[in-house]
């Protein structure tokens, strides 16, 4: 099983730590948006990677994140820890809500019944203009930001916070796999009806995890709108269900370091395509072509299959 | 111990089965034989709940079963090693047969009692499954279905496309199981394996039941044979 070890989780964990003291401020801020969304694409790779649920619905678990700690900090006026629980919350309870209806369709239906919920988000957020301010989005102000007397818009300050979360839950998702809970669900991946013959109800193993990776991405939502102090519709689009698909291929589907590594390969992909052209995409485009062609099982799939087991 | 009765059966609106009824005894093997399409595999999937009966009914031990989902009928006690083994191929050995275990939440004892079924399995318990040779990997469908201590295993030719040393070996096995008190429903193909191991044989002919005979009356030159399988 693609599992790994607990060692280089941690080798990993310690390069990023690291990176508080070492890398260039360039960097250390954008390791810190790469952290949060790698938060998210993890989770993605429970559903996917693990269990086979190819979802083009995490936007709106990732929105109901963004949005349920916005509100939770600007309209209840929680502070930021309860905000990021509340958004969490909201996350794994819109996943538990979608996966109740979803998960009575499979394969290109699920992707599709999950692409129209998330889209029904996005249009609800455009609607909701008076309280989401639409496409213009909701700015948290300084105060609904401030972590026990420390600014979460101070890279120094969101830069270990960035890593304590994601830590937490590539640890989690490292524990969840090897568990037996994870061999479920991955045998739920090989072969539903084989799993259904040794007694196992694919309904509830699947609900339960989208629901634990629409937490991850609630968590990340929320995450999102606390350290960079903006909840706006655009990132509820579907680009941000298809975001960590690409993620979790590129790195490795099945595999726990494998969403961090698709993330930050996208990431400076495209941040480097930016400065040759206006044409990013088709440059994206084209690295993904490569990588597809030569690593087809993502970059870590591919290594261990490839002989190098220890990779996580 | 498992009572099919008059039980209609098939794909949307194609019917398979007929009014098809048998019942399994414990501690028997019934072999169920018949040409391609003649619906045996059918059958198999519809005591399992993978298809659904449009009529009559299944019962185990009293229990009916007819209409519940597949997890609940396996959960009641029927184990099922399917055609092509359909393994966790990702998996381990030893993590394909923990997960039989979950299931019904059996410990060490089953465990052990099942590998000194297959001991070539417990020298590959940590080998990846999709690695093993077809013998051992038929080996592993049979240990995982008995993880969950059926009551009946339905086993749907297991003998296919296997050398003659794992076909000796599936054949001990299951006298073997049937010593243990099994009931044991087997769809097969080869003659000799039948007439080796069946206490009973039923023959269907297109998804009826066309004779059902005591193995000890027959033999390899047997006109049944040639009339329903056609070999």
């Amino acid at each position: 099983m693609r599992g790994g070890g607990l060692l280089p989780v941690a080798g990993l964990l310690g390069v990023l730590a690291a990176g508080q003291w070492l890398l260039p401020a360039y960097h250390h801020a954008n390791l810190v948006r790469i952290m949060v969304l790698a938060l998210y694409a993890t989770g993605y790779n429970i559903a996917f990677g693990y269990t086979g649920l190819l979802s083009l619905g995490h936007a709106l678990f990732f929105a109901a994140g963004l949005y349920g700690a916005s509100f939770a900090a600007t309209l209840a006026g929680l502070p930021p820890g309860a905000a990021l629980a509340a958004g969490t919350a909201a996350g794994g309870l819109a996943a538990a809500a979608v996966g109740v209806l979803a998960l009575r369709t499979a394969g290109v239906a699920f992707m599709i019944v999950t692409l129209m919920f998330a889209q029904a988000g996005w249009l609800a957020i455009l609607a909701l203009g008076p309280w989401t301010r639409g496409d213009e989005g909701i700015v948290l102000p300084d105060a609904a930001r401030a972590l026990a007397g420390f600014d979460l818009s101070d890279d120094a300050v969101r830069y270990p916070l960035a890593l304590a979360l994601f830590a937490a839950g590539l640890l989690a998702c490292l524990w969840l796999v090897r568990s037996r809970a994870g061999r479920v669900m991955v045998a739920m991946r090989e072969n539903e009806e084989r799993a259904r013959m040794l007694g196992y109800d694919p309904f509830r193993v699947k609900l339960a995890a989208l629901a634990i990776s629409g937490t991850y991405a609630g968590a990340a939502g929320a995450a999102y709108a606390l350290m960079f102090g903006y909840a706006g519709a655009s990132l509820a689009s579907v680009q941000y269900s298809i975001l960590p698909l690409l993620w979790v291929l590129v790195g490795g589907a099945g595999t726990v370091a494998g969403p961090f590594v698709g993330c930050l390969l996208m990431f400076y992909l495209i941040d480097y395509a930016s400065s040759l052209t206006s044409a990013t995409l088709l440059l994206v485009g084209l690295a993904l072509l490569v990588l597809v062609l030569f690593a087809p099982r993502g970059i870590l799939g591919t290594l261990r299959e490839k002989g190098v087991r220890w990779l996580p | 111990m498992l009572r099919i009765d008059a039980i209609d059966a098939g794909y949307g609106p194609t019917r398979v089965l007929h009014g098809l009824s048998l019942e399994v005894r414990a501690g028997e093997v019934l072999c169920v034989m018949g040409r391609n399409g003649a619906g045996k595999s059918t059958l198999m999937k519809a005591i399992m709940g993978l298809v659904p009966a449009q009529a009559g009914s299944l019962t185990l031990d009293g229990v009916r079963t007819t209409g519940l989902p597949a997890h609940a009928v396996a959960r009641l006690g029927i184990g099922y090693v399917p055609q092509g083994r359909r393994l966790f191929g990702e998996l381990s050995v030893h993590e394909n047969l923990e997960i039989g275990l979950m299931a019904r939440r059996r410990g060490q004892r089953v465990r052990d009692h099942v590998l000194s079924l297959f001991p070539r399995l417990r020298e590959r318990l940590g080998q990846t499954a999709r690695t093993l040779s077809g013998g051992e990997q038929q080996m592993l469908a049979i240990a995982r279905a008995l993880c969950l201590e059926p009551k009946v295993l339905l086993m749907d030719e297991p003998t296919e496309g296997l050398q003659p040393s794992m076909i000796t070996l599936i054949r001990e096995t299951v006298r073997d199981l049937r010593a243990t008190g099994v009931a044991i429903l087997l769809v097969e193909q080869r003659v000799d394996t039948v007439l080796q191991v069946a206490d009973r044989v039923a023959f269907i002919l297109a998804g009826r039941l066309a004779e059902i005979a005591d193995a000890r009356g027959l033999d390899a030159g047997a006109p049944q044979f040639r009339q329903y399988v056609g070999v």
